[in-house]
């Protein structure tokens, strides 16, 4: 697979997470390719924290409008009954547990389910945005990346960088398989038959304790 | 009660070292023609709380392209990297707040509060120097109210008495800053005369704004 395809992949795999009726915060890059997995007929209400839920599609040329965008700036367009609201309320909905599900990208994420996402100190510091509180507040999170940065493992026994959250992580879910995070570690619940078990622990710092009943990975 | 006011006059209030909010998300609900004035005007050393950079050639972005920022509290500051280079430079001081802490600082700061209680940055960088609470089992960090001399908004439309109705996404951090700013202006895109807005769709009350300055369609 090239990157593109491997990314959706993991955005179509994503996408099976998703139950009927459920309010959902896609982070901005591969997340935001979640939307285009939707099961046909399932009623999903993005979010989108600069201030409205009912995420649309974006918008035909020339019909951009400037005062309708997403989170990354963008022209979007808004599904009937949705709605506009402000950052408080748009807040309130985030970290009062009224998100069913986020996903976002990572840098790093651990057994213990900590998540890096926001800073590398010295070379990149981008704010954390609403990050912070998609993941302290959201009932699920799922961390959707590709398993490696060039090789490099970014399931780690403990993060270095900077913390977006701490103990928020539900669920990894990368081209390799599909993780969760319990208390006990990172539970490797599928697996691309692509990759063996050795392969995805090689590019795992972390060590997996394989399930029992360990699936293949399906999309 | 005469609220309407020229783009200069207003800017006009805006003095060297203020600090002012500027409502707006990435430039969209940026009061833009407020914002072009103060550039062009080169007022200097402002504490800006604004909840991005946006773009170094869309609404706030300018002014920290135009070096008239000293300090900088804003959730993300990753699509101007203008400001990322003055940060690095230690020519502008950047103080990043979850976005979600920030809106309620504000709000905060506009109810007469003494700050909020949130469990986002637990555990994290953002927790250092702040006190920790406990309530019933579960950590929280204090975070206090913010408040500015002047808070620059923008609305969809606004009677003559300052009641604003917004459209889209526009909303966003106005709403708020429209609550906590000893002087609070709201940029147009259409000036009606009371009586026009129907009460039941005003968001932001009249009494919140002090002056209002023609837009004109953004």
């Amino acid at each position: 697979m090239d990157k593109n395809e491997i990314k959706a992949f993991i955005a179509k795999r994503v996408a099976k997470e998703l139950k009927d009726g459920d309010v959902v915060n896609l982070g901005i890059g591969l997340p935001t390719m979640v939307a285009n997995y939707i099961p046909e007929g399932m009623n999903i209400f993005l979010q989108s924290e600069n201030g409205f839920i009912g995420l649309g599609p974006a918008p035909e040329p020339g019909k951009e409008d400037m005062r309708i965008v997403n989170a990354g700036g963008q022209p979007v367009t808004i599904i009937p009954g949705g709605a506009f609201f402000d950052s408080a309320t748009s807040f309130t909905i985030i970290r009062g547990g009224h998100v069913d599900m986020t996903v976002l990208g990572a840098l790093q994420v651990d057994e213990k389910g900590n998540l890096a996402n926001w800073m590398i100190p010295g070379k990149m510091v981008p704010g954390m945005g609403g990050a912070m509180d998609l993941v302290t507040g959201a009932k699920k999170v799922i961390i959707a990346m590709e398993h490696t940065a060039k090789g490099a493992p970014k399931i780690l026994k403990e993060c270095t960088l900077p913390l977006t959250a701490a103990h928020q992580v539900d669920m990894i879910i990368t081209e390799m398989g599909v993780m969760e995070v319990t208390d006990k570690g990172i539970v490797l619940k599928e697996i691309n038959p692509e990759f063996t078990i050795e392969d995805v622990q090689n590019s795992t710092e972390a060590e997996l304790i394989i399930a029992e009943d360990l699936k293949k990975m399906e999309i | 009660m005469n609220k309407l006011i020229s783009i200069d006059e207003a800017v006009d209030m805006i003095k060297d070292g203020m600090t002012i909010m500027v409502g707006g998300f990435l430039g969209c609900g940026n009061p833009h023609k407020i914002i072009d004035k103060l550039v062009e005007k080169n007022v200097k050393d402002l504490t800006l709380i604004c909840n991005d950079s946006s773009f170094p050639d869309y609404g706030v972005g300018k002014l920290v392209v135009n070096h008239q920022i000293k300090k900088l509290i804003a959730s993300h500051v990753g699509t101007n990297p203008e400001t990322g280079r003055q940060m690095n430079a230690g020519e502008m001081e950047v103080v990043l707040v979850p976005q979600g802490t920030l809106a309620e600082q504000v709000r905060a700061g506009g109810a007469g509060l003494g700050g909020i209680l949130t469990p986002t940055g637990v555990g994290t960088v953002i927790e250092e120097g702040k006190q920790k609470i406990t309530v019933d089992g579960v950590e929280y960090l204090l975070e206090k109210p913010l408040k500015a001399d002047v808070a620059l908004i923008s609305g969809q439309k606004v009677d003559k008495f300052g009641n604003i109705v917004y459209f889209g996404a526009t909303r966003n951090f106005n709403t708020l800053m429209a609550t906590a700013a000893d002087t609070v202006i709201v940029e147009a895109c259409e000036i009606v005369e009371v009586g026009d807005l129907d009460p039941n769709d005003v968001v932001t009350p009249g009494i919140f704004v002090d002056y209002i300055v023609d837009g004109g369609a953004n």
